[in-house]
């Protein structure tokens, strides 16, 4: 009899321990960080971790109006960097970003943010029909347009995408395909290659995830 | 019996022969279809996506065998020089500039027509390397 109950709750304590595991899952953290010596509420000074931020933005948004980081405020949001004239990868990050769009459409906490690096063409008109022309209409998901210095310093620097010009590329410049996720914090929680199907799907399932985070 | 066996053997022949000549075009489709698919994958379906279903208006779709029929003889010229003009696919204007792929081959360009004009619910069977080199020297 003793030895039933024993196995029973052995069994029980597995179970909720690999419960506990998988409501405890949480996204990871990119790029730099470094300790910090902070004080709390009460004014105990304790050492935290400060993680990889997004810094400050201001660029004007597919409808030529200046549009900052306040945007993101209080929003999980996904980055990416593209031109409108590139005919190799942005096609399918854009496909593949369409059908996360679509699922977190009616999410208010959810928020697409597109940087163009073709700062001579991509001018807000030109953004504007682009994301017409792709099916997006409203503020949901944002076209960015920058000064050359300013989107590839954010880019380079602060969402680790690699952007560049280059005269011997087809369209004329090169970058990487990361759909980057950001939290409500601006801190870097994941990259997925927006080429790749498998990528993307798992960004489906980290947006929850990372939601899930802020509920409390 | 004997003359039986003979009598199988040489209609089983004759069967053979039948089925190899009608399917030598049959077998040259499949090649064309295979390479075309490969380079379909490389070139094109970034933008008119893996079921040739298109990018909202950005590109068009590949499955209006009617655009494809009746623009049958510019097809290879526009897969290799691009196009910039204004067509209606499926009742839906599309602006956009394609782009031109001149590294792609005569044979390479018929491979990929063959098989787009026979996927995504079009079939228009085969079309030979010489038709599309043809029409490749009388592009505009």
């Amino acid at each position: 009899m003793n030895k039933i109950v024993f196995s029973v709750a052995s069994c029980l304590l597995f179970t909720s321990l690999i419960f506990s595991c998988t409501q405890n899952k949480k996204l990871p953290y990119y790029g730099e960080r470094h300790a910090e010596t902070v004080r709390d509420a009460a004014g105990v000074e304790k050492i935290d971790t400060v993680y990889q931020t997004i810094p400050n933005w201001s660029f004007l948004n597919q409808d030529s109006v200046v549009t900052t980081n306040k945007a993101t405020d209080g929003k999980v949001y996904v980055a990416d960097f593209f031109f409108t004239s590139c005919t190799t990868i942005c096609p399918t990050m854009h496909r593949n970003l369409m059908d996360i769009y679509t699922a977190f459409k009616g999410n208010p906490d959810v928020l697409f943010v597109s940087h163009t690096i073709d700062f001579k063409y991509d001018k807000p008109s030109a953004l504007k029909k682009y994301a017409q022309k792709l099916g997006v209409d409203g503020p949901k998901w944002l076209f960015l347009y920058g000064s050359k210095d300013s989107v590839y310093t954010l880019a380079e620097k602060s969402y680790l995408v690699a952007v560049g010009e280059d005269s011997t590329a087809k369209d004329g410049y090169i970058h990487q395909g990361y759909l980057v996720l950001i939290d409500k914090d601006k801190h870097i929680r994941g990259a997925y290659d927006g080429t790749k199907p498998e990528e993307v799907e798992k960004l489906k399932q980290d947006i929850p995830l990372l939601l899930a985070e802020y509920k409390k | 019996m004997r003359l039986n066996i003979i009598r199988a053997v040489f209609f089983l022949l004759v069967i053979a022969v039948i089925i190899s000549c009608q399917n030598q075009e049959t077998i040259d489709l499949q090649n064309y279809i295979s390479s075309g698919k490969d380079i379909y994958k490389a070139k094109c379906q970034n933008c008119h996506g893996e079921n040739g279903e298109g990018l909202g208006q950005l590109a068009p779709p590949l499955t209006d065998s009617v655009f494809l029929k009746r623009n049958k003889n510019r097809l290879a010229c526009i897969i290799k020089n691009g196009l910039n003009e204004a067509i209606t696919v499926q009742g839906k204007t599309y602006k956009e500039k394609m782009p031109a792929f001149p590294e792609l081959t005569d044979i390479e360009v018929a491979q990929l027509m063959v098989f787009v004009t026979n996927a995504f619910g079009n079939n228009q069977g085969f079309v030979s390397y010489q038709q599309v080199s043809s029409q490749l020297q009388q592009c505009k």
